[in-house]
């Protein structure tokens, strides 16, 4: 065995006792960028092997958390590519207007820069006082983030190009109030997005949704767990709702013929028949 | 039997790397009997223009890699804009949204790395012209594991600064002008061959 392929065990080992442990399963999520946050884990705490992680882990929860935090780093943007959100405006909300009410679920929300996105979306389209927007996660530190709803001044204004490519009407800064070097998203905005803890994994459906938000999520995860959260998106849509994945993912619809279709090939947004 | 030195081929280029890419890959027979994996410093809306652009001039297949595609020879894959790409044990692509490595997203270190892991000796990586020091991490993880790495001699490079960053590291095997790249890889590709 060469050290590569000690690496790979010591992976495997470290998942495992995860699972035993915290009932976390990270089994089905993909090796590469897995191996990579743990690496960058290893080299931050000092250690040089993966299994030394693992009496750490095992005894200390504190350790164990940061090691989530870290595997379930988030990272995104507002109106991440915008022609997604161009088509949404201009596709999916007509449909959405003719609903006298619209839930809308952002799986794996990350730090709540699109949740607030679609808010504001929603908000100028005048829909956002009969929306209701759940945004889940796994990571808590994320969802602390999001619903303080604190960014960079920095980071809106590099978003504010994105934000005009997407068809926004307005000035996005408009959406924040302006303190030093950070924006703080408008409170008005907040009112109807409920943030919370949601495991795509272990967790069930909660609600019946109109649209489903999960873009840069199933890259992570092999093909096994990508049908099943596909599953349970199914199981959490009313008939006619929508399933928005990120640009590079997609849905192989043959396996759900009497179920989804292709509502916009090139921006990723499927839905589900009325049966 | 044929017997093969490498089992994959990494390049990474940034500023420049368009012109030195088409010096390159169209020299490369269609029957090339290992993958090519690129990573070409693009923003997140470059769409897949640059891999059509090079498709139209290789005998090789050049495609926009896709998430959980399997690897084949005869191909090369560039990494889409505003993705990281990563190889997994089973040789398949995959693609992930962290955090930007050294400004870059795709970059070139995390391909080389992930790609290091899973090919190790077998691994042959190229890193051409571009503007910072992107690839030089993961050219020395490549080395570490046994692999062999080709910079492009800065002199004939359109920014010099990023084959120059793996040349300082003493990460190269071998410094080699442009235009003698392509045909070096294809006349050794092949162990049996003059050596």
């Amino acid at each position: 065995m060469n050290a590569r392929d000690i690496v790979n065990v010591e992976v495997e080992v470290l998942l495992s006792a995860i699972r035993e442990r915290y009932g976390w399963d990270f089994y089905y999520y993909k090796r590469a960028s897995l191996k990579r946050r743990i690496a960058t884990f290893l080299h931050e705490n000092n250690l040089k092997h993966v299994s030394e992680l693992i009496p750490l882990i095992m005894w200390d929860k504190e350790i164990f958390e940061h090691l989530i935090h870290s595997l379930s780093v988030p990272v995104t943007e507002m109106y991440r590519d915008p022609s997604f959100f161009n088509a949404l405006r201009n596709e999916v909300v007509p449909i959405l207007k003719t609903y006298p009410f619209i839930k809308v679920w952002h799986a794996g929300c990350a730090s709540g820069e699109e949740a607030y996105s679609m808010a504001i979306l929603l908000q100028e389209e005048g829909l956002l006082p009969r929306s209701r927007l759940y945004a889940t996660d796994i990571n808590d530190d994320g969802l602390k983030k999001a619903e303080q709803g604190v960014y960079q001044l920095d980071d809106i204004k590099e978003y504010q190009n994105n934000y005009h490519k997407s068809g926004g009407k307005g000035d996005l800064l408009d959406y924040f109030r302006i303190s030093s070097n950070k924006a703080i998203i408008n409170t008005s905005l907040k009112h109807n997005v409920r943030f919370s803890n949601h495991n795509l994994i272990r967790d069930s459906s909660f609600g019946t949704m109109n649209i489903i938000f999960c873009r840069n999520v199933y890259i992570y995860f092999e093909p096994e767990l990508q049908d099943r959260v596909t599953q349970l998106f199914l199981d959490s849509l009313a008939p006619g709702g929508f399933i928005c994945l990120g640009s590079k993912e997609s849905i192989h619809i043959e396996n759900y013929p009497h179920e989804l279709e292709v509502f916009n090939e090139r921006a990723r947004i499927y839905r589900k028949l009325y049966q | 039997m044929m017997e093969l030195r490498w089992d994959i081929i990494l390049i990474g280029t940034s500023a420049g790397g368009m012109k030195a890419l088409e010096a390159i890959l169209p020299q490369i027979p269609q029957d090339f009997p290992i993958p090519i994996v690129i990573v070409q410093h693009m923003g997140p809306d470059s769409d897949n223009y640059l891999a059509s652009l090079l498709n139209e001039k290789c005998q090789v297949n050049v495609t926009e890699a896709q998430d959980g595609e399997k690897i084949l020879s005869g191909t090369a894959y560039l990494a889409p804009g505003g993705y990281h790409l990563l190889i997994e044990n089973d040789k398949t692509l995959s693609l992930c949204v962290g955090e930007k490595i050294n400004y870059s997203r795709p970059s070139i270190d995390v391909l080389f790395s992930s790609a290091s892991d899973v090919f190790g000796e077998k691994t042959l990586a190229i890193i051409l012209t571009g503007a910072n020091k992107d690839g030089t991490e993961g050219a020395i993880h490549i080395r570490e594991d046994g692999g062999t790495v080709i910079a492009q001699d800065p002199a004939t490079a359109e920014v010099p600064t990023m084959p120059q960053a793996v040349v300082d590291a003493e990460a190269a095997d071998h410094v080699l002008p442009l235009d003698e790249i392509a045909q070096f890889i294809v006349g050794k590709v092949l162990l049996y061959d003059r050596d």
